[in-house]
Parts: C-alpha cells; sequence; structure tokens
C-alpha cells in the first residue's frame, strides 16, 4: 500500500474542513495511506510569504521537508499553493548545495536536518499518475452526469521546466479526472486564467482579484459548465466567496468532494454547508 | 528625476532574479499577462525598468505588487527570463525597504500568531468537530514546542523585524 505525509496546509483545514475530509476518505477508499505530518507550518505561501522574505519562505518550506523526511516519507499535498511551495523549495534545495547548508544550518537550531531528498506530490498528480483513471472508474459507486468546469489553477503545473507533469497551455489530467466519474469536462475559452487570488492579490488588491474571477465566470457559463472543479482550497475560496453579489452561482467543488461524491460518501461529510454559494447536490 | 541606482541589478541578481539581465523586450509577457488585461500593469516595462537599474520605479510602484505569480509569461519567455524570479526579488527587495501593505502585514501576523496564514475560528471548529476531524488540525497551531521551533526560524530568518 502506497503512504504519504499528509500536508494539509492552511485553506482546507481552516476554511474547507470537507476538502481535507474528502481527501481522507477517497484516499482511504482507493488504499493509499495518508500520515498527517503532525506539526507541520504553512508551506508556507509562496505568492504572499515568498514574496516577503524568500529566506523565511525557504528555511519555513525545508523544516516541513525535514520533518517529512525524518518520517520516511514523501508528502501529498491538497492545495496548488502548497505544492508550489514545497515543491519548488525540494527543487531549489536539491540542486543547490550551498542553499542546503545555509538551510540547515537554521534547522539545526531547531534540531533538524534536510538532506534534500523529499519528494512532493500534488493529490491530482498521485491520482493520475499512480493510481490511474482506470482504478479510479472502477472504484466509482455512484456514476455522475454534471457538466463540470475543470479549474487547473497555476501552481500544479507551473513551472513546467521543473514539474513537468502535462503541457500547461493545453493540460488534460484534471479533464480525464473529472470524465472519471462521469462527469463531462466542459470546453472554454481562456481555459488557463488564473483564478485571480495569488501572489497577494486577494489580500490587497480583492476587486483587482475579482475581476480575474469574473472574467473566468464567463467564460465558464458560455461553455455551459454547471459546476466548477477545483484542486487548490485558494482557488477554491476564490470562486466560492468570490461569487457573491456577482449574478453567478456556480458550485464549486474540490476534486477531493467530486470523487467523495462519486464514492459514495454521505453527502454531510463533504462539508458543503460552511461553502458560500450554496452545492445542491 | 528618474534615475538608475549603480548596483541595483546585482541586488536583483543576490535576491535571485538574475535572469532580467537576458530579456530584449518582445512583449510576449504583457500580451499574455491577466492581471495586464484588468490594471494598468505592464510586466514588459517593470522588467526594462529594473534592468535599467531603476531602484524607485520598480520597488516603490504598486505594479510591482498587481502580479498574481501566474507563470504565464514565465512559460512562454523566450529568452528563459525567470520572470517570476525576479518579480519575487523585486518584492523581497521592497519590503527590506519598509514598502509593506496592510493587508500583506495581516498575511504576515497571522503567520507569526498561529503558524498559518488564516487562523481557525469557531464556525470551523464546529464543523471539524461535525466531520470527526480534530478542532484543530494536527499541526504547529496544535503544538507549543512544534510553534515554537516555528518561532525560531522565523526570527533566525529575519522575519519578525520585517514584517514589523
Amino acid at each position: 500500500m502506497a503512504k504519504y505525509a499528509f500536508f494539509l496546509g492552511c485553506i482546507a483545514p481552516l476554511r474547507y474542513p470537507g476538502i481535507e475530509k474528502s481527501t481522507r476518505e477517497v484516499f482511504k477508499a482507493l488504499d493509499i495511506e495518508l500520515v498527517d505530518l503532525t506539526d507541520a507550518n504553512c508551506c508556507p505561501a509562496p505568492g504572499v510569504i515568498k514574496s516577503f522574505s524568500k529566506a523565511t519562505w525557504l528555511a519555513a518550506a525545508a523544516r516541513n521537508l525535514a520533518l517529512a523526511e525524518k518520517a520516511g516519507l514523501d508528502i501529498v499535498t491538497i492545495c496548488n499553493g502548497c505544492y508550489g511551495s514545497l515543491f519548488d523549495a525540494a527543487h531549489e534545495l536539491h540542486e543547490d548545495k550551498k542553499m542546503l547548508e545555509s538551510v540547515n544550518k537554521v534547522l539545526a537550531e531547531i534540531g533538524l536536518k534536510y538532506s534534500g531528498n523529499t519528494k512532493v506530490k500534488h493529490f491530482a498528480e498521485v491520482l493520475y499518475k499512480e493510481v490511474g483513471i482506470e482504478a479510479i472508474k472502477a472504484a466509482i459507486k455512484k456514476p455522475l452526469s454534471y457538466k463540470a468546469a475543470a479549474f487547473y489553477g497555476c501552481h500544479f503545473l507551473k513551472p513546467s521546466n521543473i514539474k513537468g507533469l502535462d503541457d500547461p497551455e493545453n493540460p488534460k489530467i484534471l479533464d480525464e479526472l473529472i470524465a472519471a466519474t462521469g462527469a463531462e469536462s466542459m470546453p472554454r475559452q481562456q481555459k488557463m486564467m488564473c483564478c485571480g487570488a495569488g501572489g497577494g492579490l486577494r489580500s490587497q488588491f480583492g476587486e483587482t482579484a475579482l475581476k480575474f474571477t469574473k472574467a473566468n465566470l464567463e467564460n465558464i457559463k458560455a461553455g455551459g459548465a454547471e459546476m466548477i472543479i477545483d484542486v487548490c482550497p485558494f482557488c477554491h475560496l476564490q470562486f466560492d466567496a468570490g461569487q457573491k453579489d456577482s449574478g453567478f452561482a456556480f458550485p464549486v467543488l474540490h476534486l477531493s468532494q467530486l470523487y467523495g461524491i462519486a464514492f459514495g460518501m454521505d453527502a454531510k461529510d463533504l462539508g458543503l454547508n460552511v461553502h458560500a454559494t450554496p452545492v445542491k447536490l | 528625476m528618474v534615475a538608475p541606482v549603480p548596483g541595483f541589478t546585482d541586488e536583483i541578481a543576490k535576491n535571485g532574479g538574475a535572469t532580467v539581465m537576458l530579456c530584449f523586450q518582445c512583449g510576449t509577457c504583457t500580451a499574455g499577462c491577466p492581471s495586464g488585461k484588468f490594471v494598468a500593469y505592464r510586466i514588459r516595462k517593470l522588467m526594462r525598468a529594473a534592468q535599467l537599474g531603476l531602484k524607485d520605479e520598480t520597488v516603490n510602484s504598486e505594479d510591482l505588487w498587481q502580479c498574481t505569480t501566474c507563470y504565464t509569461c514565465s512559460e512562454r519567455c523566450p529568452r528563459d527570463v525567470q520572470i517570476v524570479d525576479v518579480v519575487t526579488a523585486l518584492r523581497n527587495i521592497a519590503v527590506v525597504n519598509g514598502k509593506m501593505y496592510d493587508g500583506h502585514k495581516k498575511v504576515a501576523a497571522n503567520l507569526i500568531k498561529v503558524g498559518h496564514t488564516v487562523d481557525n475560528n469557531d464556525k470551523i471548529k464546529a464543523l471539524r468537530k461535525e466531520l470527526g476531524l480534530p478542532e484543530n488540525p494536527p499541526t504547529v497551531m496544535n503544538n507549543p514546542a512544534a510553534m515554537a521551533d516555528f518561532d525560531k526560524i522565523l526570527n533566525l530568518t529575519g522575519f519578525k523585524k520585517l514584517v514589523a
């Protein structure tokens, strides 16, 4: 049985715990063991904390990577931001021994050491590349027939030169993962446009961030989708909360919640009552 | 008067943005930039100002904070300029020079307080309980000893002083 250190991040456990719950249930159903990465800190967020201090970002990310290394496990994340930070930090520390050395000087002060060997994976990557579409189809108890808009977000696939998961301009991973449930992934213009939340925009320039969101919502509507499926709690938050007073009301589900429904989870275990835009199944 | 600051490009390089010097101003970045569709931010111009050593025009500009780090520009750049890394370098320099917005200070304050960018609240605690999850996730926020370790990292890397 595959086994991973489960990195929770911030927005999933502290704003949409249904995402955390669904991921736990879905991975259990697929025979993948998730061991909590106990005592982990924020990834830290690539757009904000890394923008303030790269040194703090790298040392704090290295603490998470070192905790996983100590547990002898690779990391799985449920958030593009966490994936972006931890993957990029792991990559830099693997490639740059001098940087690793200086980070280890900080970690030594708290009794940790990082050798540079932790691998970081996105949960959708694990589903697609390790579990595989056929095994997912076999686990489905309730085939779905929704028309869905696949929202990849930015840090899942990019920078593609180091992640190499899929074509960043015309990807298929999430579309196929959605289609595996029986749901239809609808086409749309500007499919890879950012949700608007990242880089500190949501926290400081919220109105500009909402302009991204609205442009995406218009494209989603024109494409004929009836719900949004994301792989990132931060995109999830931006779309769920960002539809207030917008004239749009697309239910927003994290892929783990969509799989929760398809795998026969009880609707009350999906944590949907905390969603700002109502989700009626 | 617009004036270049000697050594500024070296400072950008030291902060991880050395590839800015490779930019030949084709504008592919601006053409694909989603922010540029909504606000006056022009990433090509920011790269040019950085190359010319125009510190004030880059680090003190609101434009610098209009990037969502979506990487569309970096992916398409024909010169392989790591544009997001340049933006990050410029932002780090801005913050060192005391330029930080209130909304960003709030995020930094949360990180210092609970080790996460957002705090827990009663509504979430109740829902977590309903879902059979512990009220607090099993992270630094639930273990004072781990939080003390994290706090040490913030101190050792100068974060608290930086964002105060």
